[in-house]
């Protein structure tokens, strides 16, 4: 089972929308509430870091009965520093997204806590590739 | 204790959401940054900020919370009332500073 949505870089208005959509399809699929509140931290972080920080992205949701797999392909700055951007408290948000309570170098670090496996890849100038990856079954990890 | 008893104990106002006051509160978050809430706010607890803008409804019903209380009077953007009534879950106001509306939200849940 595959799902695409795309994400416009600066659409605040939208952001979450592609969230809500997985957590209602996760629901409808009954998986565990658990794991399914981690997927949705996970991917909530991941969305609002392509509208915060990206000109525009697509996020592929692709479900199987083993595990949950997340891509979110981004064109935009890219990361320079990977290692840099994962320390909590780190972040390149401009004022006026932080003034909303975003940017606060929490992001990536709710990414990781929350994913059971995650993977950055990054070319500065061009873009970003977040995958994000959670088992659905409690021994597979 | 749910949302309603919330309401009428503390003397909160209602912007939105009248009709969906029956969820069930266990207790409550505090912050302005949502990251934090996203990451730390557990299922059932009402989530007190200054934030009024729509994020913050993304936020709380992706996290499943109860209500959000806004604080000092802060009332909420029109899209944020909007969104509230579609996702069906209440923003709920007070004049009180956080300090106080925390203090006096934590001693009623414990009372009970």
């Amino acid at each position: 089972m595959q799902f695409k949505y795309k994400i416009a870089g600066g659409d605040f208005t939208n952001a979450g929308n592609a969230s809500s959509a997985v957590k209602k399809i996760l629901k409808q699929l009954n998986v565990d509430h658990v794991i399914s509140k981690h997927i949705v931290v996970a991917l909530y972080e991941a969305e609002v870091n392509i509208v915060a920080h990206a000109y525009s992205g697509v996020i592929e949701v692709n479900i199987d009965e083993n595990q949950i797999h997340i891509i979110l392909d981004d064109k935009g700055p890219g990361i320079a520093d990977i290692d840099q951007a994962m320390e909590e408290g780190y972040s390149t948000a401009s004022p006026q997204v932080r003034e909303m309570g975003f940017g606060a170098g929490m992001g990536l670090a709710n990414m990781k806590r929350n994913a059971d496996k995650m993977l950055i890849s990054s070319e500065p100038g061009k873009g970003t590739k977040v995958e994000l990856i959670h088992y659905l079954k409690p021994d597979a990890g | 204790m749910k949302t309603i008893d919330l309401v009428k104990a503390l003397d909160l106002k209602i912007y939105s959401g009248k009709d969906f006051l029956n969820a069930e509160v266990s207790g409550g978050y505090v912050s302005d940054l949502l990251s934090d809430v996203m990451g730390n706010a557990q299922e059932g607890q009402v989530w007190i900020t200054l934030q009024t803008h729509k994020n913050v409804m993304a936020v709380a019903s992706l996290k499943d919370l109860p209500a959000i209380i806004l604080v000092k009077g802060y009332k909420p953007d029109e899209d944020t009332l909007k969104k509230s009534e579609e996702e069906q879950l209440p923003i709920l106001g007070t004049e009180l500073d956080t300090f106080t509306i925390c203090g006096r939200l934590y001693e009623l849940l414990n009372k009970s």
